[in-house]
């Protein structure tokens, strides 16, 4: 028991001194935005996706990492869908560990298709490819489990809110400085505002103001956690369609089967 | 196998005889489908399919799973999201595994609230009850080593404070423990063995349900009214009974296929609902999560573990007999026993809740007592939870020690049907021919 009292209190000294950054749930202020692959026939805007994977690519990744996701996944149709050879291009922005013959350690190269995107640069980003569901904006009330059943888990709003809500304030805590932000637990984080509007520009034209940027930064992130969304809800679909074929069809056998039983003649 | 009298297999053709000569598994099949089964069973009698298709599932899915999981800290994390996006069908796979789970512990407490509030645990069906529980204890730590292997922020802090309960026990607490874990802390080993075990015990309690049905055609089903089937004769039990084939064989199946109507919109359209947002997190032992809490089926036994805040000791002196952690690890092992004794201090002679008036309030008040415990057991431990906690384990404590033996000495129980097929005729009036509507006739 002792060991396991000293990593505790470690634990928590730890946690502490790290202003609680690595603290999970527990939401501050979370505004239930819309996103087209919200409810039973939601399913992934590809345009959005696409445009939250250039906020990712020029702001996120400077920091963080998205190791989950292969750089081929973001030609799937059902993701950002992009061409293959734009893809091999994009690529090639980022290094990855270079493990052919004659390589030494430490040595890099362009990625390519069938490379995982890098992990965070730094010690105190986590890595963001399952961040939309490692969040909850949405909880409650009294613990009773109510919100989530209507609103959703709540991670890609979560994403965003963060992104919208900072205070502006301001605060050093043991050599570093953390930023006042209504979404985050305990309402100071020790990311700088990465985001303030028309950060990156689209090529379409779609709207690049704090609130869009952050919205399909939060989709990208969302496709990056679930890439299987569409294909998921269609399974459910399908399954829900023919059980209830099935059950239709099981009721009125059994209605039939039972009809001598329960109704008796004279 | 004996119990209700009905027709037993007899082999036909030449083909039939000479393998039944050899092997009576025909015959086993035959009595097994053909059971008579009391012809008044309502729909809380139907959990037991689903039970058995859910183990199925999980079987089938979980074997699927392991094809493509690597049991290794370093990996475990990494290999299940290789599942999700890589592995053909594979979210969907993991997916209905997951909530599979929650499917198999909603029938299970159905299951057996259906069983306590119609008197199924007593006599003659303690042993089917018992074993019953058993298969419920295995499904438990089943459930918990599974959710271990994922190998998430919840996973990791959910199997340190588990097997933490074990260091509270006195003495050789501390080595159990270390025996457990396969060394100091939850590591390698622990998932390994956790790995090992996830999948062993799914086909013991296979073995084990085999067993519970075996016993229960033995003893017959019991039935909402709790009056046993006739057996002076194979005509009066067949006035009581009817074949389990085809009657609730379409029955049952037609439940199941509702209910998985309803199982595949979870799994489809909201399949993380039900689990935590934290095991998405891999697993770090460096950082606690902030809210370490059970999936929900085990929440009303973990707030049973947390309600006991208090040791017992020598009034008026500092000597501590049990510590309050120790005491809460007994209360909740505790809780289950004394369900499991349940045969043995009720003490009424009635077996269904509907000819038990008082019965019937305290009954309710259990449903309502664990869903409380459910509630309580996932809010942070801070304010009234606690207290609402141990208000609630007491309940549960003198539910089965104090309420069940009392009521059976001071109620008065109603008056019940002599037979199964008077309350099934009573419910189902015979129709006039002429008129066509219901009610037999008076006025004449």
């Amino acid at each position: 028991m002792t060991i396991l009292k000293t990593l505790r209190t470690a634990v928590a000294a730890l946690v502490l001194a790290t202003g609680g950054a690595w603290a999970a749930g527990g939401a501050g202020y979370v505004e239930d935005y819309d996103f087209s692959f919200e409810g039973p026939f939601g399913s992934y805007d590809q345009l959005q996706l696409q445009r939250g994977l250039k906020v990712y690519h020029e702001i996120c990744s400077a920091c963080h990492g998205l190791e989950q996701v292969y750089f081929r996944n973001l030609t799937d149709p059902n993701g950002p869908g992009l061409p293959e050879d734009q893809v091999r291009e994009f690529a090639k922005n980022y290094f990855v560990a270079d493990d052919s013959f004659g390589a030494q350690p430490g040595d890099t190269r362009e990625a390519g298709l069938p490379d995982q995107f890098p992990g965070s640069a730094l010690e105190n980003a986590p890595d963001l490819s399952l961040m939309a569901k490692a969040r909850a904006g949405f909880s409650g009330p009294y613990g009773l489990g109510t919100n989530q059943l209507f609103k959703g888990m709540g991670g890609p709003e979560y994403i965003a809110s963060l992104l919208t809500h900072y205070t502006g304030s301001e605060r050093e805590e043991a050599g570093t400085i953390l930023y006042g932000n209504e979404t985050f637990s305990g309402g100071y984080i020790g990311m700088a505002p990465p985001l303030w509007g028309e950060d990156v520009v689209f090529d379409d034209g779609s709207p690049n103001d704090l609130e869009s940027l952050s919205k399909d930064v939060a989709a990208f992130l969302m496709w990056s956690a679930e890439p299987k969304l569409n294909q998921r809800k269609h399974a459910g679909l399908v399954g829900v369609l023919i059980l209830g074929l099935l059950t239709v069809l099981l009721y009125f056998t059994n209605k039939k089967l039972w009809y001598n039983v329960k109704h008796r003649k004279e | 196998m004996g119990g209700i009298p009905h027709d037993h297999y007899e082999p036909k053709s030449g083909g039939e005889k000479w393998l039944h000569r050899r092997l009576p598994i025909l015959g086993l099949a035959y009595d097994t489908l053909m059971i008579p089964t009391p012809k008044n069973l309502n729909w809380m009698w139907i959990w037991g399919i689903v039970l058995t298709f859910t183990l199925v599932l999980q079987i089938v899915t979980g074997i699927v799973l392991v094809m493509h999981y690597t049991p290794h800290v370093d990996m475990a994390f990494n290999s299940v999201e290789h599942i999700m996006r890589n592995v053909n069908g594979g979210h969907m796979l993991r997916y209905i595994h997951a909530n599979g789970a929650s499917l198999f512990f909603i029938a299970v407490y159905l299951h057996i609230f259906r069983g306590l509030y119609y008197g199924s645990y007593k006599a003659p069906r303690e042993v089917t009850w018992i074993i019953g529980m058993l298969i419920f204890v295995l499904m438990m730590a089943t459930v918990f080593m599974g959710y271990v292997l994922p190998w998430g922020q919840m996973s990791f802090w959910g199997a340190t404070v588990i097997t933490g309960l074990f260091g509270a026990i006195p003495v050789i607490g501390e080595p159990l423990q270390t025996w457990l874990l396969g060394g100091p802390f939850v590591g390698n080993a622990t998932l390994n063995r956790f790995f090992s075990l996830h999948y062993l015990l799914p086909f013991v309690i296979l073995g084990l349900v085999i067993v519970h049905i075996w016993a229960f055609h033995t003893t017959g089903n019991n039935n909402p009214t709790g009056v046993e089937v006739r057996r002076t004769s194979k005509e009066d039990a067949a006035k009581d009974t009817l074949p389990f084939w085809p009657y609730f064989v379409i029955k049952d199946l037609f439940a199941l296929a509702l209910i998985l109507v309803a199982f595949f919109a979870v799994v489809g359209f909201m399949p993380n609902y039900l689990g935590h947002p934290d095991n998405y997190i891999p697993a770090n032992p460096l950082a606690t999560p902030a809210h370490i809490v059970p999936e929900w089926y085990l929440l009303p036994f973990y707030a049973m573990l947390r309600a006991i805040t208090f040791p017992i000791g020598i009034p008026f002196t500092d000597i501590i007999i049990i510590d309050a952690k120790f005491l809460g690890v007994l209360v909740m092992f505790g809780s289950l026993a004394v369900m499991a004794i349940a045969p043995w201090t009720d003490t009424s002679r009635v077996r269904s809740g509907r000819y038990r008036p008082m019965f019937k309030w305290w009954f309710i008040v259990l449903i309502i007592d664990f869903f409380v415990l459910m509630w309580a057991g996932a809010m942070p431990a801070e304010g009234l939870v606690p207290l609402i906690s141990l208000i609630g384990t007491i309940y549960w404590f003198a539910y089965f020690l104090v309420i069940l033996p009392v009521l059976g000495i001071i109620e008065k129980p109603l008056p019940q049907p002599a037979t199964i097929e008077e309350a099934f005729d009573a419910d189902h009036p015979i129709e006039s021919k002429s008129a066509g509507t219901t009610a037999a006739t008076p006025a004449e």
